[in-house]
């Protein structure tokens, strides 16, 4: 079944308004800061938030239609739903956790249970049938969740920040997990998240929401490649430059010009990746045509490199080796010389 | 790509408190920290007076006649009747009150402080008030009781029921109060997950909701129950004082204090027992959870 949804609500300082629309079997992960609406998105399509206005369709079914009046309430929608802290009923042992939705649709105990106990198995957690979720770790509750909104074959799956409860290690092993039950999964599936990493590893499509609106939507891919705002560039480590494209330069709002491979002409965005950026101790000469002086703000461990935020007549992220950077002896307030090749500048029109 | 880590904002977490141990007042781990006197002698002075007269009722009592007068028909008769009526009354306030509860903490319909201060009033009215107020509406004069009559022929004064009426009437607020403070403690967004595990409101309130309150709703059964069983204004007032059909205990020992001293404090120590053992009872089970 695939989703459309179309939609805005006002809730409080929110002001949401979206357009969304998922395939069957695909993933669309909602990817954006805290509070820019992600899960007033996700709360919307469970039907837990009425819109204002627009029209919510999966499949054939209309979910929601203010205008007309229409508004299938949650327990009525074929949705099931993997909350940011899982909620799982304390009070029931896991199996009867999973079991709970084909319950409410009036199936047998037994044959309930007898349902949920493979969905058990099938998330490797078969010997803790009995348990009470209050003694499980957070990867298993997040598993026992997954299992228990799949249960009912939903046609739409939402899942809100369903890795952010879980410490690193864990994480990497559930986020491979849940790759493989959604890739399993035939319905339309919906992530909220905040963090590129699992955006890319989850994603078919993702869609980012920054203060109630969806700014870039696009493959994952491409959507780290070409940030739009400044928000995903960050998010993802790039610099993000808006300017003027005047051919094979790109003159900046602040007047500077970036020397590009491309001829670009118009509006346009230049991206420069922070492994492209080159730091030298005294103004360079030769090859690169784009050299600014710069001052290092602040450092920070990036994996095995050392990732310097720059200032100076271009804003800039570099990542050096440890090596390179002790070599260098940089620290913050280090006055330094930033160079970048024409063609590591990416440029793409606004 | 950028480190996680940094992107996950603390004040945005909503996840409830891991324990709730963490709620709980925290005692000073300074060793030897002494209770001054001002309040010392105070707290001593108010614990011989609560526990004193209870000391004094088991020194006092006939123990040497006591199974004999525990034997006596009209001693089994008004502990049976309290016994039947303090739990019916309790079983009322549960339909009634979780409802009421419910409705106080979780619906947004306007005058709801209105609604929990009428709901309360019975907590601070004196009982003979209360007594006196059932008596008019529902006595065979009075507003409803008189076409309960008319109609049915029927009437509730001086009746086992009206015992269950003054009793509920008197500590249905001690359920509410409870019930509704286990609510509004409890995370709200379980029945959003039961509702989109297909569960509708009803099904959510007795599958999701219900189960995970029921400490508070044992806990204020429990005081409701306690309440009931000592309750004395509304039920002289509005159910007479009959033996076997509404004498209860409180009843039965007023009684008795006047014509027989000894077969009061019997009765009372029979009181005092029934409520020791409940309250021992349900404390290690309840009471410490909510």
């Amino acid at each position: 079944m695939s989703l459309a949804a179309q939609f805005a609500v006002q809730r409080g300082s929110l002001d949401l308004e979206v357009d969304l629309a998922v395939a069957p079997a695909h993933v669309l992960v909602l990817l954006g800061p805290n509070g820019a609406g992600k899960s007033t998105v996700l709360r919307v399509l469970a039907g837990l938030l009425r819109p204002d206005a627009g029209r919510i369709v999966l499949g054939d079914a209309v979910l929601d239609e203010p205008a007309a009046g229409r508004h299938v309430p949650p327990y009525e929608r074929p949705v099931g739903m993997v909350f940011q802290d899982y909620l799982l009923f304390p009070h029931l042992s896991t199996v009867d956790n999973i079991a709970f939705g084909l319950r409410s649709r009036r199936v047998p105990k037994a044959q309930a249970r007898t349902a949920a106990r493979v969905w058990l198995d099938r998330v490797g957690l078969a010997e803790y049938a009995r348990v009470k979720p209050g003694s499980l770790s957070g990867g298993q509750s997040q598993r026992v969740a997954l299992a228990r909104a799949l249960i009912g074959s939903p046609e739409l799956l939402l899942l809100d920040e369903p890795l952010a409860a879980l410490d690193a290690r864990t994480k990497l092993e559930i986020r491979a997990d849940l790759r493989r039950h959604l890739a399993e999964y035939g319905g339309a599936t919906v992530v909220v998240s905040h963090d590129p990493i699992d955006a890319m590893a989850l994603a078919d499509e993702v869609a980012v929401i920054e203060r109630g609106r969806v700014v870039q939507s696009g493959p994952p891919g491409e959507v780290a490649r070409r940030p739009r705002t400044d928000y995903v560039a960050r998010l993802i480590g790039l610099t993000l430059l808006a300017g003027t494209g005047e051919g094979t330069q790109v003159r900046l709002e602040s007047g500077v010009a970036v020397a590009v491979a491309e001829p670009a002409h118009g509006s346009v965005y230049v991206a420069i990746r922070p492994e492209a950026v080159a730091i030298y101790p005294t103004q360079p000469h030769g090859s690169p045509r784009n050299v600014w002086p710069a001052r290092v703000a602040s450092a920070t461990p990036h994996g095995s490199a050392v990732r310097c935020d720059l200032t100076g007549p271009v804003p800039l992220t570099a990542d050096l080796t440890a090596t390179a950077f002790a070599e260098l002896g940089l620290a913050p307030g280090s006055e330094i010389w930033a160079t970048v090749k024409a063609h590591e500048v990416d440029v793409y029109a606004r | 790509m950028s480190d996680p880590a940094i992107l996950y904002d603390p004040a945005l977490d909503t996840r409830p408190p891991r324990s709730r141990r963490s709620r709980r007042t925290r005692r000073s781990e300074v060793s030897g920290s002494r209770v001054p006197l001002a309040l010392l002698l105070p707290a001593i002075l108010g614990i011989a007076f609560l526990v004193l007269p209870m000391v004094g009722l088991l020194i006092r009592a006939p123990w040497s006649d006591l199974l004999l007068r525990l034997a006596e028909p009209q001693v089994g008769q008004a502990l049976r009747l309290s016994l039947i009526t303090a739990t019916m009354a309790t079983v009322v306030s549960m339909i009634l009150g979780i409802p009421i509860a419910w409705v106080l903490a979780r619906s947004n319909i306007r005058g709801r402080s209105i609604l929990r201060a009428l709901v309360t009033v019975p907590l601070v009215l004196p009982p003979v008030v209360g007594g006196v107020a059932l008596f008019l509406v529902l006595g065979r004069r009075g507003l409803i009781g008189s076409w309960l009559y008319e109609t049915f022929g029927f009437s509730l004064p001086f009746t086992t029921a009206a015992v269950v009426i003054a009793e509920t009437f008197v500590a249905m607020p001690f359920l509410i109060i409870s019930v509704e403070g286990a609510l509004r403690a409890a995370d709200a967004r379980f029945e959003d997950a039961a509702a989109t595990l297909g569960a509708g409101g009803w099904s959510t309130f007795r599958r999701v909701t219900l189960p995970m309150v029921a400490p508070g709703v044992a806990a204020g059964a429990v005081l409701c129950w306690a309440r009931a069983l000592g309750e004395f204004g509304a039920t002289i007032t509005f159910a007479g004082n009959f033996p076997g059909t509404t004498q209860t205990m409180p009843l039965a020992v007023y009684l008795a204090l006047q014509n027989d001293p000894q077969a009061a404090i019997v009765l009372s120590l029979v009181l005092l027992a029934v409520s020791l053992a409940t309250l021992t009872l349900l404390r290690e089970r309840w009471l410490t959870r909510a």
